[in-house]
């Protein structure tokens, strides 16, 4: 199995040098494996954010390095290796569905014909095959997501980098979301990274889960989760909340600043 | 928001009432004619003047809607290069928004000095004056007030700048755009007439308005109004027209909790 993303020796201190400086992320090391699905998990001020934008070169760090598929995570983002999902969707309100979805296609110069080919693919995938002429506001949060996420997946990144997409979501569309999430995962084979706030989603989703402790940001510990194949059957599954057990105590841990 | 020709009854019933009492009012009470003349007064004005009327306001329009254009582009094309380049920005906005705070229609007479009192380049100079500072502050609030996922994730796909520009920025403005047209497309109207209170050519609604005021034929100002207002509202409703043309997304029936 080949690497997706190494992080080593990593730290973010924002305003160094002035009165509001602070650590964000200090002397992380983490390795995701490619096809993997990572969750990253903490209160609030543990650095995830910070974290996942590091790997997609949307800041940079302070000291140590990051690299997406054996290339620096700069050039990775040139080379559009990555898909990025926020918790606001942030589909752009002038573009039919279908127009946000291609939106990278076009800035990658595809051809008419191969995008709106692609935005069919894509809006099957997400099961909202009916809407490409729909404007974003016509539709649902939980619909909207799922666009979000076809624009993430339309150029076939290998890796999906998702911060809370889930966060804004009602509880049933949030395990609705999770369920086609996995779907998805196992149909395309993209890595995921993944930053959350939810117990259960990490436990849910993840084959590991990431626990950072706050101020500075660390890795705490690093929660496997083995659940073999997910259905909604898992939900109940004793072995799901021994998982979501293990991830608690981790976090109880990290509050209680051990 | 589609448009029912019944939206118009409760307007038109609304207007024809006022004007039925305001008739009613000045005939009941014995209102002098050179306090306030009658509708339809100032009807007979507007049939009886309307070569010169027709005139007057087809030059004030005109005035209007060329200062209108070269104000709006000169407003929206400073605000793309103050977005676009911090310098420019650091500069200009607090300039503009202290010049946009300053009555600029007291302009009028400098400008006829600037620009002489016969031609109509100096009338122009005030309209465009008038309608730059709106255009200008809030296109670029529209260019700049952009989410910021939205700009990390065209970040993302590796797009620069003028990309960002082009996708998100200008878009993101026109909203912002559209209601500073609101604003300025009637004003244009109001700083072309004050200007041509203060010089310019004599065959302009304003210089009808100051002369048969001035004469006591109130009548026939008041019909020089009718046509002044007649002009402002006709530029407003281009306004709205181009806003409803430029955004066809926004007439589209929202899913409810948008927000979600």
């Amino acid at each position: 199995m080949s690497v997706a993303v190494v992080a080593s020796g990593l730290d973010k201190v924002f305003g160094r040098g002035t009165d509001a400086e602070v650590a964000a992320l200090s002397g992380i090391d983490l390795m995701v494996q490619d096809g993997e699905f990572v969750s990253l998990i903490g209160p609030s001020g543990c650095g995830k954010s910070t974290l996942l934008r590091l790997v997609a070169d949307l800041i940079e760090p302070t000291g140590g390095t990051v690299t997406v598929f054996d290339k620096s995570a700069h050039q990775a983002r040139l080379d559009q290796d990555y898909g990025m999902v926020f918790q606001h969707a942030g589909l752009f309100d002038w573009r039919r569905v279908a127009a946000n979805i291609e939106l990278p296609l076009e800035l990658k110069g595809w051809s008419k014909a191969d995008r709106s080919r692609r935005s069919r693919e894509m809006l099957d995938l997400v099961k909202l095959p009916d809407f490409s002429r729909h404007y974003p506001r016509q539709l649902s949060g939980g619909m909207q997501q799922r666009v979000s996420i076809a624009r993430a997946l339309s150029f076939e990144p290998r890796l999906l980098l998702m911060d809370e997409p889930f966060g804004a979501l009602d509880e049933m569309t949030r395990e609705h979301m999770q369920g086609e999430l996995l779907r998805i995962w196992r149909e395309t084979g993209t890595t995921v990274m993944f930053v959350t706030h939810s117990i259960p989603e990490a436990a849910f989703l993840s084959n590991r889960v990431v626990v950072l402790s706050p101020r500075p940001g660390r890795i705490h510990t690093i929660v496997d989760v083995d659940l073999g194949e997910r259905t909604e059957e898992t939900r109940e599954d004793p072995e799901f909340f021994a998982a979501a057990t293990r991830i608690r105590e981790a976090l109880r841990a990290v509050e209680d600043g051990s | 928001m589609k448009f029912r020709p019944g939206a118009l009854a409760p307007p038109l019933v609304a207007g024809v009432l006022f004007l039925g009492a305001w008739e009613l009012t000045v005939r009941g009470f014995g209102i002098r004619e050179f306090l306030l003349p009658k509708p339809s007064s100032i009807w007979e004005q507007l049939v009886d003047q309307w070569p010169t009327l027709r005139h007057a306001g087809w030059e004030t329009g005109r005035i209007a809607v060329s200062g209108l254009v070269v104000g709006i582009l000169a407003g929206v094309l400073l605000a793309v290069g103050a977005t676009r380049f911090r310098t420019l920005q650091e500069g200009l906005t607090p300039l503009a928004v202290a010049v946009n705070a300053t009555p600029i229609i007291a302009l009028a007479p400098i400008f006829n000095a600037w620009f002489g009192i016969t031609g109509s380049l100096s009338n122009q100079a005030v309209v465009v004056a008038v309608v730059f500072f709106p255009v200008f502050i809030n296109t670029a609030k529209g260019l700049t007030e952009v989410h910021p996922d939205e700009i990390e994730l065209m970040r993302s796909y590796a797009a620069g700048e003028w990309t960002i520009l082009r996708e998100v920025r200008i878009p993101n403005a026109l909203p912002f755009f559209a209601n500073a047209l609101r604003l300025v497309a009637p004003l244009s109207v109001i700083a072309a007439i004050v200007a041509e209170y203060f010089g310019g050519p004599q065959d302009r609604i304003g210089n009808v308005i100051t002369s048969n005021a001035g004469f006591a034929r109130y009548d026939a100002a008041w019909a020089a109004i009718a046509v002044a207002s007649a002009v402002g509202l006709a530029l407003f409703a281009t306004a709205l027209l181009v806003e409803r043309l430029s955004m066809p997304w926004r007439l589209t029936e929202g899913y409810g909790e948008t927000e979600n």
